[in-house]
């Protein structure tokens, strides 16, 4: 089999603060082949943006191996790191705040191929910019307007073209459409698959919607607390949730199916906090499970069955096997 | 059919208008909305569709100038409360209406104590003293599973599931007929909302206060709701109870919000998006303001708008697709 696009190995983000070392992103692995896209799903202050920005060097690893197309981002030069971003792209979560008011569309997709220095005149890169736009559904009468001219759906999709103007292999989506309506939401999902087929695109789609993500994703990650504690093709994890956490996560989204009803764990306790945690489960205090083990010791991810790791005791993983809890 | 007396709230032929620089925004235009007295009422659409200004002019909150009520008749228990005076409104806010808003961040007041947050809507709408208040300001907490004592502490030491319960506890405090939640989850985790949609119910069934549950998630509305209207330009476009909306969707609209979410039983079914954006409410369309993004949309649509079609006693819509006879058979969209 071929090698995978990007290998993320015990990737450490940690914070300073005043209390101590936050963790928000402690030891996590995995890869993504080329043309596939990882879900990383979890609740807000999971590391999961974290881990998104560290893979790209927005923010400097703690520790840790990011390896693209067999080289190792994390030992790159501050330079060499810029000349790399050309393969590697980010598309954020607010259409709001992520574009620049005083810069036009036109000009908004035209900056990093000015950074990059990729076309020799201004002709030939105006016309990327409306072969992009055209890509994207942007209207070509829009090529001089301002963000604040235009509704979420059509920054949002700005969005899309500036990640795209510098043909990107890689793009890490940061909650890309947590902040539109669902028909707008339906619209960009859509566009990103078409360019996932037709561009050959590997994604790393985060995001807090497990409906989203199921639909979306190849391969999905959950992540709690800075640890992924559990990791599955879509189908896989929400077929057969193995962590307690996966389960409540499942068990816990609206589903508009009125003659659906949901068998609903609800979570009682505190969260753990993220400084200086102890090498203890995490997720322990909220766990209906949680044996005097889980007190003691810090479950490693383990791989159950092809392809399907947890991070979770043997005795709750026997016990939750193929349980589906998404039927009726 | 209901007797009037059974109505909780009662709004016929709402009109409200943003009158900017820009233009006049018509936000809501002609709106009819009756909430049944024990029942939790979902109002369901996208951003711009007129849910929170529909929401806010029961309670006369409307920011003027620029928003005005333009027409209309808002009735609570069958009294009119339109064009209350200040001070009698005062006495309805907070005691007989209250609301919850979308983020529960910016919704309390950073600089006084949960417990002095709460009180003080007591005290203010009831004859006893602090005291009193203070000690059912307990109790409420209690109820929405915070312990007392926490009540000492400021927002900001709360979590973001914590402090939308203080919001619920303080909405609830004066025991209202009707409470109106502003996506009071939207902002939540969802193993949190799981908590709060769990503690609206037990609340509900447990003092049968009559909710205006304001959503654009379809999932939260099959979960708590009984009732269902869907609002898009200011007009109310299908309305009914859960089997009504779920199962016999007859509005193009519905419709296509339901094909606009992702399926969890099917992950490779393709999502079908409704074309074009949400009208411009300066400029509306004319005759039907969905005929620009309704794949069904005939000639009559682009001049009139529809009139309300009944399927059975409560469900309606307004769609030119239908007439008295095939509004009860279906079939005429994909859905349905």
């Amino acid at each position: 089999m071929d090698k995978p696009l990007i290998e993320v190995k015990g990737l450490k983000k940690y914070f300073k603060t005043p209390y101590g070392m936050l963790h928000a992103v402690d030891n996590i692995d995995f890869d993504i082949y080329k043309g596939k896209t990882l879900g990383l799903v979890g609740e807000s202050g999971c590391g999961k943006s974290t881990t998104g920005r560290t893979i790209l060097r927005l923010l400097e690893p703690t520790a840790g191996k990011i390896f693209f197309e067999g080289e190792d981002l994390a030992s790159f030069s501050n330079s060499k790191m810029e000349e790399k971003r050309r393969d590697l792209q980010i598309i954020f979560q607010d259409p709001f705040s992520s574009l620049n008011p005083r810069k036009t569309v036109s000009q908004t997709i035209m900056e990093p191929m000015i950074i990059h220095k990729l076309y020799k005149t201004k002709a030939q890169m105006m016309e990327k910019v409306l072969e992009i736009m055209e890509i994207v559904g942007l209207a070509e009468r829009l090529v001089n307007t301002y963000p604040h001219e235009l509704d979420g759906g059509r920054r949002q999709r700005i969005g899309v073209a500036r990640a795209l103007s510098l043909s990107p292999k890689f793009i890490v989506c940061d909650e890309p459409v947590s902040a539109l309506d669902v028909s707008i939401q339906a619209q960009i999902l859509n566009l990103m698959k078409e360019l996932q087929e037709e561009l050959g695109l590997t994604y790393l789609f985060i995001t807090h919607d497990l409906s989203v993500v199921n639909h979306f994703s190849d391969e999905i990650a959950v992540m709690y607390l800075g640890k992924i504690v559990e990791r599955a093709s879509s189908e896989e994890l929400f077929n057969n949730p193995l962590h307690p956490y996966t389960i409540a996560l499942l068990s816990a989204i609206p589903i508009p199916d009125i003659h659906y009803k949901p068998n609903r764990i609800i979570l009682k306790g505190e969260i753990t906090s993220p400084i200086e945690p102890k090498n203890v489960c995490r997720f322990v205090n909220r766990c209906g499970y949680a044996t005097e083990k889980c007190h003691l010791e810090e479950p490693e991810l383990i791989e159950v069955s092809k392809d399907h790791h947890v991070a979770c005791i043997k005795e709750v993983i026997e016990m939750n096997a193929n349980k589906s809890i998404l039927k009726n | 059919m209901n007797t009037k007396s059974e109505l909780i709230l009662d709004i016929k032929n709402l009109k409200v208008e943003y009158r900017t620089d820009d233009g006049v925004v018509n936000a809501v235009n002609g709106l009819d909305l009756e909430i049944e007295k024990g029942q939790t009422h979902g109002l369901v659409g996208e951003t711009g569709a007129g849910k929170t200004t529909t929401a806010l002019s029961v309670l006369d909150l409307i920011q003027s100038p620029p928003g005005i009520i333009v027409d209309g008749k808002i009735k609570l228990e069958g009294k009119n409360i339109r064009g209350l005076k200040d001070k009698d409104m005062e006495s309805i806010r907070g005691n007989d209406v209250s609301m919850i808003f979308q983020d529960p961040m910016t919704s309390l007041n950073p600089v006084m104590t949960i417990e002095d947050q709460i009180a003080e809507v007591i005290e203010y709408h009831e004859s006893g003293g602090y005291k009193e208040a203070i000690e059912k300001t307990h109790e409420m907490l209690t109820m929405v599973g915070l312990p007392p004592r926490r009540g000492k502490e400021y927002p900001h030491q709360f979590s973001g599931g914590m402090k939308q319960r203080v919001v619920i506890a303080m909405a609830l405090a004066c025991r209202p007929k009707l409470l109106i939640a502003d996506e009071p989850t939207t902002a939540l985790d969802v193993t949190i909302q799981a908590q709060v949609l769990t503690l609206m119910k037990n609340l509900k069934n447990q003092y049968g206060t009559s909710m205006l549950m304001i959503t654009h998630d379809l999932g939260i509305v099959a979960e708590i709701c009984d009732k269902v209207s869907v609002i898009y330009a200011g007009h109310i476009i299908e309305h009914g109870d859960l089997v009504d909306i779920f199962d016999n969707t007859r509005h193009p609209y519905t419709e296509g919000l339901f094909n606009s979410l992702p399926n969890l039983q099917d992950r490779k079914a393709k999502l079908i998006p409704i074309k074009g954006l949400m009208p411009d409410p300066t400029d509306l369309p004319t005759g039907c303001p969905f005929h620009p993004r309704c794949d069904y949309a005939m000639d009559i649509c682009t001049k009139k708008y529809p009139e309300k079609r009944y399927r059975n006693d409560q469900h309606f819509v307004e769609c030119h697709l239908y007439d008295s006879d095939n509004i009860k058979r279906g079939g005429v969209i994909k859905r349905g």
